[in-house]
């Protein structure tokens, strides 16, 4: 219940800012920021839960993307439809890439995963009906009432996927599945000698990670109005949702929440005021920055404070 | 696209030239990530890096093959230092810190490559000597100086370095370490040093194969994403530690990239190597000539 | 009455290496079983083919009459078979109670409120109960084995495999973690002590095995095995 009444404001205050006449731009930037905190919650079910640091978020996060793309165009389906089925394949996509490349060490499975990126790429760029190398514009439907413009509404839907991939998170966290999953973490052998199906419990943290992914996806073609390769299997994604949980601390579901919203945020400022290459520099800086000095991220320095201070 | 043993010929050809080459650019990695075991992702970075000192040197009148075998001596150096830092960061403290180690490589990746944007753009950069441009004549065939000029340094620097390794007494112990580094601490050496040393040597590398990059095409802040999945997939195909295993494997890979690139075109060209990296992973991780 | 534990010609390679040559044991229920060997000999590579953390190559592991070299190692010790590492492995981001709660969880299927009770039980026989709260890096090395025990413990073995408990251990706490094993054995447990310190493995076991080079050279009471000529040779390499 601690978790629930403040999850259950939040998506009803997402949803009264999304009606109440705020600056347009604000909508716009907090998608992006929304994106991150799913990207980075999802990301940590597998880097920071089970220790499988990986690059992989692009290719999910691309293919939802697409899958979101063909249903638009194929069937002219629903956002909603288009989530649930991204998501679906994206977890698909996660229990294969898991089947083939689990049982190797931390980086060979790190760099399976960007293999996959770079495929999946490749895949769409050849790939005539999604518009190839040079993308797809994309009409956006009318907009749903209450919600006065598209933007808003995918704020409102991306502030629930949000507050329901963290929902998802904390679940794993505190159930027998993420003990187990910080078992394997600590050691992978002793783990599987008291009893922990290591391979089990990682093809479903790779599964349930890749879902998530693949459904914060879904709706970047609508928010652009545009989808094309390059960009929506760019290999930002994948650092940017590392960069967020590792910052904000991989072991609570918090962590990555609060990461995500320093460094959307501080990635949005930058980007106006100075300019978007600078962006990526402030994570690759942020993240290195953090891995040396506070390994444990934001939630590690908060606990040595309150530490200190008792 | 229809098939002929010409076309097929100038493309093995032009894959054994190419093969060579990556092979080359890879050897820093066999020692870095196949001996060393240091998760680094930043290689191709470092050596796209390599290219842009190999430009601006050659913007001063300098020939970039000499341009960049003069740059293996200060890259020596920013080895040693890297692999210092992150001995001392990560290493030191177990694998749980090794996997800080990689997100720690990744990041500096990412460093270099904006850094790069911000200091030169993100357009294409190119340098010229008199062997670019020009090119052989083999009956019906040309082969770009380039290429040569590539292949020929690949060819001396695997055979250099395999030569070092096992021949010399560094070159030995380094191949030790990678082995048994207990039985090496009670022969007396240190290990630290010895990997350091190693590192050193394998960013040396780098510097000369971006120098070779550069003069091969054109290269762009980017081009090192593209070269993680070369890199990696050969020195995951040779077996880690394996010299003659990264020239095999590099062979391999630039034929069959080749071979892609003539009868599929350019847009197909760039999975080759993520799938060979995959298929390698998925079969036979310990590669062909693996420990 | 069939025996608990039937090894029957396990080989094992790494490489070109042969670490275990057609090895063959069999161990009787409620038996004190000790493992002997020079370093290199393949004790601890016969206990991961047993445990499941690595497959034999050939040969066949029979526990309580099944087959289970096919198995993973996180079935086979939900069938019975426990194992502390040599190097102690524990969960360092959990406390030592906590380490206990993943084997009461997977192998028990006790949810965590109902395990509590049982896991500061044993933390108590172990004499670790005092330190359910702390971190293994706050933990001496004598306490780390108590864990390793601990835990294995913790997933109701039949039979537990103690590999090198007490290695670097001195005179007092020696006997201390002896003293657990043989309560452990009185209350029905099989207990397999892989050991180099001679005093510990004669005074615990029945029978011994003395391996060395990936075969077993003698087997037979601590007696025998202490005058056997192959055994002292491939200790003091005469």
């Amino acid at each position: 219940m601690k978790f629930w009444i403040p999850a259950a404001v939040l998506v009803l205050a997402a949803i009264g800012l999304a009606l109440s006449p705020v600056n347009e731009y604000f909508f716009y930037a907090s998608y992006i920021v929304l994106t991150f905190v799913v990207l980075a919650t999802a990301w940590n079910i597998l880097g920071g839960y089970a220790g499988y640091v990986n690059f992989g978020t692009a290719a999910f996060f691309g293919l939802g993307a697409y899958t979101a793309t063909v249903l638009f165009k194929w069937l002219g389906a629903p956002l909603v439809v288009q989530i649930a089925v991204a998501a679906a394949v994206c977890g698909l996509l996660g229990f294969g890439v898991g089947l083939l490349t689990l049982r190797l060490r931390g980086i060979f499975f790190a760099i399976a995963t960007v293999a996959v990126i770079f495929i999946m790429e490749t895949l769409m760029i050849n790939w005539r009906y999604v518009g190839g190398a040079t993308g797809l514009q994309l009409l956006r439907p009318e907009v749903m009432a209450p919600f006065e413009t598209y933007t808003r509404m995918l704020f409102a839907a991306m502030a629930a996927m949000a507050v329901g991939a963290v929902a998802l998170a904390r679940w794993v966290q505190v159930s027998w599945i993420g003990r187990g999953l910080r078992a394997l973490r600590d050691s992978e052998e002793a783990a599987e000698c008291a009893g922990v199906p290591t391979l089990k419990l990682k093809l479903f943290a790779c599964t349930l990670s890749g879902a998530l992914m693949g459904a914060a996806g879904a709706p970047m073609p609508m928010y652009l109005s545009f989808v094309e390769p390059v960009s929506s299997f760019n290999l930002t994604w994948s650092v940017n949702a590392l960069a967020a949980a590792m910052i904000g601390g991989t072991v609570h579901w918090l962590g990555p929440v609060i990461g995500a919203v320093l460094l959307g945020t501080l990635q949005q400022v930058v980007t106006v005021t100075i300019s978007n290459e600078v962006n990526v520099l402030v994570v690759g800086v942020l993240l290195v920055l953090f891995v040396v000095v506070a390994p444990e991220g934001v939630l590690g320095l908060i606990k040595r404070w309150l530490h200190y201070f008792r | 696209m229809f098939f002929s043993l010409d076309l097929l010929f100038e493309a093995l050809m032009f894959g054994v030239l190419l093969g060579c080459f990556y092979a080359a650019v890879s050897i820093g990695l066999s020692v870095s990530f196949g001996l060393l075991d240091v998760p680094h992702v930043a290689h191709p970075a470092i050596m796209v890096f390599g290219s842009y000192c190999t430009y601006l040197l050659a913007s001063y009148g300098w020939d970039p093959l000499v341009a960049g075998t003069v740059l293996m001596a200060p890259f020596f150096l920013l080895g040693m230092l890297v692999y210092r830092f992150y001995y001392e960061t990560f290493e030191k403290r177990g694998t749980e810190a090794g996997v800080r180690g990689l997100a720690f490589f990744f990041g500096i990746a990412f460093i270099i490559e904006v850094g790069l944007i911000l200091g030169f753009g993100v357009d294409q950069r190119t340098v010229n000597a008199p062997y670019i441009g020009e090119s052989l004549r083999l009956g019906d065939y040309r082969i770009p100086h380039r290429m040569l000029v590539a292949f020929g340094v690949a060819l001396v620097l695997t055979f250099v370095l395999t030569l070092y390794l096992s021949k010399t007494f560094t070159g030995r112990a380094i191949k030790a370490v990678a082995q048994d580094e207990p039985a090496l601490r009670l022969m007396g050496a240190n290990p630290v040093r010895i990997k350091q040393w190693a590192f050193g040597i394998a960013t040396a590398a780098s510097a000369l194969a971006g120098a070779m990059l550069i003069i091969v095409g054109p290269v762009e802040p980017a081009l090192d994403r593209l070269y993680i999945g070369r890199t990696f997939a050969i020195v995951v195909l040779a077996g880690l530690g394996s010299m003659t295993g990264t020239l095999a494997a590099g062979l391999i890979l630039g034929i069959a990239e080749s071979i892609v690139l003539m009868f599929f075109g350019a847009s197909w060209a760039p999975a080759v190597a993520f799938g060979i990296l995959l298929l390698v992973l998925g079969v036979r991780p310990q590669g062909l000539f693996g420990r | 009455m069939a025996a608990l534990l039937q090894v029957k010609d396990v080989s094992k390679h790494f490489g070109g290496f042969t670490a275990l040559a057609g090895v063959s044991i069999e161990i009787a229920q409620g038996e004190r079983f000790g493992l002997i060997g020079p370093n290199g000999s393949g004790k601890t590579t016969l206990i991961n083919c047993i445990s499941g953390t690595l497959r034999n190559e050939t040969g066949s592991i029979r526990f309580q009459s099944s087959e289970i070299s096919r198995l993973p190692a996180y079935q086979r010790t939900r069938l019975g078979i426990a194992r502390s590492f040599q190097v102690p492995r524990p969960f360092h981001a959990m406390t030592v109670l906590e380490n206990l709660l993943v084997p009461f969880a997977y192998v028990a299927h006790r949810k965590e409120r109902d395990a509590q009770g049982e896991a500061m039980e044993i933390l108590r026989r172990m004499g670790l109960a005092d330190k359910a709260q702390a971190l293994s890096s706050q933990l001496s090395q004598v306490e780390l084995r108590k864990l390793e025990l601990a835990r294995a413990m913790a997933a109701r073995p039949r039979l537990l495999i103690s590999d090198e408990a007490m290695a670097g251990l001195a005179g007092a706490e020696v006997d201390e973690v002896l003293k657990i094993l043989f309560d452990l054995n009185a209350s029905g447990i099989t207990v397999i002590m892989i050991e180099h310190i001679m005093q510990a493995v004669m005074r615990f076991s029945q029978r011994v095995v003395c391996l060395d080079a990936g075969k077993i050279i003698c087997e037979g009471t601590p007696t025998e095995i202490v005058a056997n000529g192959d055994v002292q040779r491939a200790y003091l390499g005469a």
